[in-house]
């Protein structure tokens, strides 16, 4: 078996005063490697709730989160950023990325914080702008670039380090539907070469491009169901009118 | 995370804020800028009162006779005549821890060279004077045990009797008039200038303690001694060996006050340097307010760097950093404010220092120590204010911190 992640009967509770907001109800998940998941909901479904834990950005209230067999809910905080930084890239909808940083400077930041020589950093660095095809924008700042663009280094970002996953939290919401469908290509080819995909959305458009869907309301997957024939990005670009020819009109 | 790359990130975050980061460290320049020139002025001081000490004499030491008591009349210390030439000379023959030793006998009176004339004090001593006062002459030669013997009327002359007894010439081999008896002037002091109380030491004629004794005072006693212990750590047993020499020559028995008065130079010096290094303390006190009011400053702008860069924290945390990487980070940052500020404020520090002592003429001493102080304590100003904002960073919730606005 294959499997990357194994969640156990995972619960989360937030307390709000008197009130308790239980976020997740009970969730057994378990996603294999090379996987494409899409998670849908409404918001306040749980969906982001479970993305910090899957994360590592917070731990279950109950239940146990098995990341590559090893249970890692009851880690301490040092140890939940040693496997974010290895395990774990990160994209957000409203990109996160440094300003006044250029791209190169902001796909090495989490080089930063493992071991290793700055020349290498560099290069691992370069190597994955050009596998989001920004290169030759190595030193170009945040805000010189387009928002399609940026997200593309958040990705670059997420893959320096060769996660075992990567979590995209919204990563189309801010972006125009050409833009959307280009970032969808990126991950489809980044899956391709067997990088487990993990996609919050609630675009049903967006969530068609993954391999399987699962659907959250009120703390609790209601479906969960493998996408029999997803759309494939490349192609849809093709269909959709050119930005050159857009320019040039 | 490397030292080195923390290092790069803080410079650079600073760099953002030149305007910010540069008010920040003038906090801290200031206040070490102010620790510095205190601090000089202060061992300024303290170098100057222990020279002017230093310059009555080498390791000297005083015997004043007791109080003169008449019925129920008591004179002040130093009015009886207790001390003797023989006690000199069993000071001299008995006690180890003296090098040299000179007998003080005292008078006013007026000094006539041609027409002009000129009051002042006529002090007789051994010809061991020059080496228990370190006090050199500038012409001519210092009378010698013969002159002693003889009570040979010769005089050396202080700068100030010179100045205005030969105005413009050089007095050595001339005649002058003490109590119209003639003296000849062998030699001439070097200038000492003011002591410690602002008196001037250089309105003097030295001549012969036997001679000013017979000669111009007519008694038989001597109104104190001088002497030098060999070194400076001899001054104790100097003195005790003095005070049991005299109160057995003296025949005081035990419980008896004694009728003489041993002073040490060291008591003075001691007393004096004590002042002065509670002086540097307490400018250096003050000083060291305002660094930590500049300390403060740093905490305050630390802290607001770390609310505005939450997310960006937020954003380090997310791709791995620790609580312990964003902790040095921010103590990095703030260590580079304050000894920035530090080394700018010593340089600052020691120019106004320059400034201060050519303007007022008042001696400043910077020592490497002080400045290496100041420099380890801007330091220490740096981790110490810029730890608490350092932590809250560390410590946020890095879920919190990416959503911040």
């Amino acid at each position: 078996m294959n499997e990357l992640i194994s969640t156990d009967h995972l619960v989360k509770i937030y307390k709000l005063g008197d009130y308790e907001i239980h976020a997740l109800r009970c969730i057994d998940l378990s996603i294999e490697k090379g996987a494409f998941v899409a998670i849908m909901g409404p918001s306040g479904s749980g969906k982001s709730t479970l993305m910090h834990i899957l994360g590592c950005l917070d731990r279950p209230t109950k239940g146990n989160y098995f990341l590559e067999g090893k249970d890692i809910s009851s880690l301490d905080r040092n140890s939940l950023a040693g496997i974010r930084n290895q395990k774990i890239g990160f994209v957000f909808q409203s990109f996160n990325l440094l300003s006044r940083t250029t791209a190169l400077e902001n796909v090495e930041l989490p080089l930063l914080y493992n071991s290793g020589y700055s020349k290498e950093k560099t290069e691992k660095a370069r190597k994955a702008l050009s596998m989001v095809g920004l290169e030759g924008r190595e030193n170009h700042y945040p805000n010189k670039l387009s928002g399609g663009q940026q997200q593309r280094v958040a990705i670059a970002r997420a893959l320096v380090n060769d996660p075992a996953i990567i979590l995209a939290d919204e990563p189309t919401g801010n972006l125009d539907s050409r833009t959307s469908v280009e970032v969808m290509e990126i991950f489809q080819s980044l899956n391709q070469k067997g990088i487990t995909i993990i996609l919050i959305t609630h675009e049903k458009d967006i969530a068609a491009y993954a391999k399987r869907n699962i659907t959250f309301r009120d703390g609790r997957i209601v479906r969960d169901e493998p996408v029999l024939a997803p759309k494939k990005a490349t192609e849809e670009l093709l269909s959709l009118p050119s930005e050159k020819i857009e320019e040039e009109k | 995370m490397r030292y080195l790359q923390i290092l790069r990130v803080a410079l650079k975050a600073l760099g953002r804020n030149k305007m910010r980061s540069s008010l920040t460290m003038l906090g801290i320049i200031i206040g070490v800028a102010a620790v510095i020139a205190m601090l000089g002025i202060g061992q300024g001081a303290k170098r100057m009162v222990n020279a002017q000490i230093a310059s009555l004499g080498e390791n000297l030491l005083n015997v004043f006779p007791g109080s003169h008591t008449a019925g129920a009349f008591r004179g002040g210390a130093g009015t009886a005549s207790s001390l003797t030439e023989e006690d000199v000379v069993a000071i001299r023959n008995n006690c180890s821890a003296i090098a040299r030793i000179s007998p003080v006998v005292r008078s006013g009176a007026q000094v006539v060279a041609g027409n002009l004339n000129w009051g002042t004090s006529i002090q007789g001593y051994s010809p061991d004077f020059t080496y228990i006062r370190s006090w050199p002459l500038s012409s001519g030669a210092f009378f010698t045990d013969q002159d002693i013997k003889g009570a040979t009327k010769v005089c050396v002359l202080g700068q100030t009797v010179v100045d205005n007894l030969f105005p413009g010439e050089d007095p050595v081999g001339e005649i002058v008039r003490i109590r119209k008896l003639p003296f000849r002037v062998i030699g001439v002091l070097s200038q000492k200038g003011q002591n410690a109380f602002g008196q001037d030491q250089d309105d003097i004629s030295v001549a012969p303690w036997t001679t000013v004794q017979k000669k111009l005072v007519g008694s038989t006693y001597i109104n104190y001694i001088i002497a030098s212990a060999v070194d400076r750590s001899q001054m104790d047993l100097a003195e005790k060996q003095i005070t049991d020499l005299l109160r057995q020559r003296h025949r005081i028995l035990p419980g008896q006050d004694d009728d003489f008065t041993v002073r040490s130079q060291l008591d003075i010096a001691t007393a004096a340097s004590s002042t002065s290094s509670i002086m540097t303390i307490l400018l250096a006190a003050i000083a060291s307010i305002s660094l930590i009011v500049g300390g403060i400053g740093i905490m305050n702008i630390m802290l607001v760097s770390v609310t505005e860069r939450t997310r960006e924290i937020g954003i380090r945390m997310a791709v791995g950093a620790r609580g312990k990487d964003i902790l040095t980070q921010f103590l990095i940052e703030s260590m580079v404010l304050s000894l920035i500020g530090g080394i700018v404020g010593i340089l600052l520090g020691v120019l106004a220092s320059k400034a201060i002592s050519a303007v007022l003429r008042w001696p400043i001493f910077i020592s490497i120590l002080s400045i290496a102080l100041s420099f380890f304590f801007s330091g220490f100003v740096g981790v110490f204010f810029g730890f608490y904002p350092a932590r809250k960073a560390s410590n946020l919730d890095p879920i919190e911190a990416l959503r911040y606005e």
